[in-house]
């Protein structure tokens, strides 16, 4: 494996590795220690590791205009989403997407008319949810749109754990990458100071809480939707749910946790230094915040406009937000959070070896 | 990209001593940890505050932002700190290291303070981390800042911002006014504007001159055209010419500066702490004509690397070259340029442009003066050659192993010692009696207490230690003389 990308990282890592004193922020430092050169396997691997804290920047003697010149935020976002993209079948389709926010946009407009022409749900229309849809139609479109891409990005992960050189996994493994994931370990900057990033060199958690609302808020979307498709099929108890049943109450908590946190993520990644993120993927990066706030506020919007004449339109922009996020899944910045779960297990074997 | 450092003609017209408002209650010439603390103490007493910073924001914080951790006395394990470390501990192993040339009293209420800075700088923003891999042996000494030195930096000016004091960057002091050694005001250049700033007093923490080579070659000759500057280019001590030129005390040898043996690649400036070669134990040194010219075992690393700037500095061109062969290739901390490397050791004299035959000799017969024994990398193993000259004590393997390994060796000056004398509270004077309202702390007075060598970490200490007193003392004055 070859690139620009990777021969900066190894260029700078050459010249972090003399000084080592990032070592307390995170786990890409820790991991750099353990190396005394690098090649394409364990760069991959720290790129993976990195949430693009910032710290490391800020805290670094060498940066521009000194003439090593490290901005090491930026090089391992490179490789980083360099990497999703060489990994996962269809890399190109992955560069479009990732470059151009755009398509995300058009994707999701196409899947508006599809469900409105073909699925014939009337823009106008106060009927209930599965009076514009039936349950098994639902289930029809959007079980391959779901499942296809997972594949894809399963066979993307596959290939991804073959380069870093993933051995068989125990569940020490998985716990270690799950806790420090859930607890977002590595964005805490080493001793829960925070990272920086949308205040220059002030230390700041609202980064974090902004992932921790958006990661959870996602979960638990996808929770009442798994929860109320058994109870569908195991129960035969069909919606639409009261506001106290387990779907809703998972639903409202996540929706509302989904819109508040990627909102914050867009206004925080707007007063963030584009300096110091990925070259030339920084609107598919907006592309996909924008996606998952589409997703869970006209989820939202729906719940609400039940029964309003806007319910027929809420519903075609809501299904065709999850229809575009599931379509473009392994080729959205939705893979950051599969690669980072993968890097993690893999330092788990690493460390624990 | 090289800093330009202009010269610049101070407009001495501007000074206008005793007359306009007096703007600050403390003036702070510098920026780097000392300033900082001094500024911070300064304002948290309600004083006016200004500090002027010759370098541009990105490059703020004088030799500071290059270090990592300091020195700190304490009686039971401290946050990072491991264990405990005493004052006469501490004590001795200053003297140890300065040969005895040090103020007791000033050294000692260093010592002692440096318990209390641990929690004071931590209420300033200071986050501490575990002794970084590779200096095991300091984590019951020395507590490491959180990503570096810059990063304790950062935290202070942060700090002065929510403080509400001035901060100038591409400030250059040209002229501070004393008259009967009362501190009246200075003259600045702030981004090519000069004004004469007027101030109740000032406290000096800018630093050394080890940056201006002119300065160090009046000690050391041409030499000093091949040293290499560790640090930030802006400490070229005029502030300090300044002073002395208005017959502030001097404390600490005139001509002398710390140097390290460092990578012969490193920028001119600035490199920093990325530039050591950590080779040299495992290691034969040769100077130009291919000859060895000291025992490079002669004890572990940290306690040789600081006599090792000077050893190379002695030498022809003030050049050196390491070279270890595979078996050493992994005993040392990873360097930041790859060594040259070759097959044979004709080769490898002739990529490091050294006369072949010389060297060659020399190696043979320092191949052949090895003994057999056991090699322990981390420890004084004793294995010595015998009967060469001079003799290599330590870690005395022959090299055999191909691929051979050498890297450049310059000296790589990292502070000079001359200095302001002063007393326990900071205060500078003049001809032995003490300045009105004139203070120093850091590097610019460090020399009353680090006369020779250097303790890892203590730069840091006397910095905090010092910048907190004359911060408070200017403060109060100023305060009491304002009423």
């Amino acid at each position: 494996m070859h690139s620009k990308a990777l021969d900066e990282a190894n260029r700078q890592l050459a010249i972090c590795n003399a000084c080592r004193y990032c070592e307390g922020f995170c786990a890409s430092f820790q991991a750099m220690t353990r190396y005394r050169s690098f090649d394409a396997e364990n760069i991959i691997h720290m790129a993976n590791l990195c949430h693009n804290c910032q710290a490391c920047f800020h805290s670094c003697q060498y940066t521009c205009p000194h003439e090593f010149d490290l901005n090491l935020p930026k090089v391992l976002a490179d490789v980083r989403v360099e990497s999703w993209e060489d990994h996962v079948p269809g890399s190109v389709v992955a560069r479009i997407i990732q470059s151009n926010a755009w398509m995300l946009v058009l994707l999701t407009c196409l899947a508006a008319i599809l469900f409105g022409v073909v699925g014939n749900i009337p823009w106008v229309s106060s009927e209930t949810f599965y009076a514009l849809i039936s349950h098994e139609r639902l289930v029809l479109v959007f079980t391959p749109l779901f499942l296809g891409p997972l594949v894809v990005l399963g066979l993307g992960l596959y290939r991804y754990w073959g380069t870093v050189g993933g051995v068989r996994l125990r569940w020490s493994h998985w716990s270690t990458a799950f806790r420090a994931a859930g607890t977002m370990k590595n964005l805490d900057g080493g001793v829960g100071q925070g990272c920086n990033y949308e205040n220059d060199d002030r230390y700041s958690k609202l980064r974090k809480w902004a992932h921790h609302a958006t990661m959870y808020g996602f979960l638990l979307c996808f929770a009442s939707t798994s929860v109320a498709t058994i109870m569908h099929y195991g129960f035969g108890l069909e919606a639409p749910y009261s506001l106290f049943s387990l779907p809703k109450l998972l639903g409202v908590t996540g929706g509302v946790l989904l819109t508040l946190g990627t909102t914050k993520l867009l206004y925080l990644k707007m007063r963030s230094d584009p300096k110091l993120g990925v070259s030339d993927r920084r609107s598919g990066e907006y592309g996909f915040v924008l996606i998952l706030w589409l997703v869970s506020t006209s989820g939202l919007f729906l719940y609400w406009l039940g029964g309003t004449a806007f319910a027929g339109a809420m519903l075609n922009i809501h299904l065709a937000s999850i229809a575009a996020f599931f379509v473009t899944l392994p080729y959205t910045k939705m893979a950051h959070g599969f690669f980072r779960l993968a890097a993690l297990m893999r330092e788990a074997q690493l460390t624990k070896a | 990209m090289t800093i330009e450092i202009p010269k610049i003609e101070p407009q001495k017209e501007l000074i206008s001593i005793g007359t306009g408002s007096i703007a600050y209650d403390v003036i702070v010439v510098g920026g780097g940890n000392a300033a900082l603390c001094a500024a911070i103490r300064a304002a948290e007493i309600g004083a006016k505050v200004l500090l002027l910073e010759r370098a541009r924001r990105s490059y703020r914080g004088g030799n500071s932002r290059h270090t990592r951790n300091f020195r700190c006395m304490h009686y039971s394990p401290k946050g990072v700190l491991t264990d405990q470390y005493f004052e006469e501990e501490f004590f001795e192993d200053l003297l140890k290291v300065t040969h005895g040339n040090t103020d007791e009293s000033l050294a000692r209420l260093t010592i002692r303070a440096s318990e209390e800075c641990y929690d004071w700088m931590q209420t300033q923003g200071v986050y501490f981390q575990d002794s970084l891999s590779g200096t095991l042996s300091l984590s019951r000494t020395n507590a490491f800042f959180l990503g570096g030195g810059k990063a304790l930096v950062n935290a202070y000016y942060n700090r002065l911002e929510d403080l509400g004091v001035d901060v100038h960057y591409q400030a250059t002091v040209l002229d501070v006014v004393v008259e009967e050694r009362r501190f009246d005001g200075v003259l600045v250049d702030i981004r090519g504007e000069q004004s004469y700033i007027r101030g109740r007093s000032i406290v000096l923490a800018s630093g050394g001159f080890e940056a201006d080579k002119e300065w160090l070659a009046r000690a050391w000759g041409d030499a000093a055209k091949n040293f290499l500057i560790r640090g930030t280019p802006y400490n070229t001590g005029e502030v300090l010419r300044n002073l002395l030129d208005q017959g502030a005390d001097q404390v600490g040898d005139p001509t002398q500066c710390h140097a390290v043996a460092i990578d012969g690649r490193a920028p001119e400036f600035d490199g920093g702490i990325v530039t050591r070669v950590d080779c040299v134990p495992f290691s034969v040194v040769l100077n130009k004509h291919g000859q060895r010219f000291y025992d490079e075992g002669e004890d572990v690393w940290p306690k040789r690397y600081a006599i090792w700037g000077r050893l190379v500095a002695a030498q022809p061109d003030q050049v050196g070259y390491a070279i270890i062969d595979q078996k050493s290739h992994d005993l040392f901390m990873p360097t930041v340029f790859t060594a040259t490397k070759a097959e044979t050791l004709d080769e490898l004299a002739i990529k490091l442009g050294l006369p072949v035959d010389a060297s060659i000799q020399t190696i043979e017969a320092f191949n052949a003066a090895c003994q057999a024994g056991d090699f322990h990398p981390t420890e004084l193993d004793g294995l010595s050659t015998q009967g060469l000259q001079p003799a290599k004590t330590n870690w005395a393997r022959p090299l055999d192993t191909p691929p051979f390994y050498g890297y450049e060796l310059r000296p790589g000056v990292t502070f000079t010692y001359l200095g302001f004398k002063v007393d326990g509270d900071a205060r500078v004077s003049f001809s032995n009696e003490r300045a009105s309202n004139v203070w120093a702390a850091g590097e610019i007075m460090a020399g009353s207490i680090l006369g020779e060598g250097y303790l890892a970490g203590f730069g840091m200490t006397i910095g905090t230690v010092f910048g907190r007193i004359a911060g408070k003392e200017a403060a109060e004055y100023a305060l009491e003389s304002a009423r």
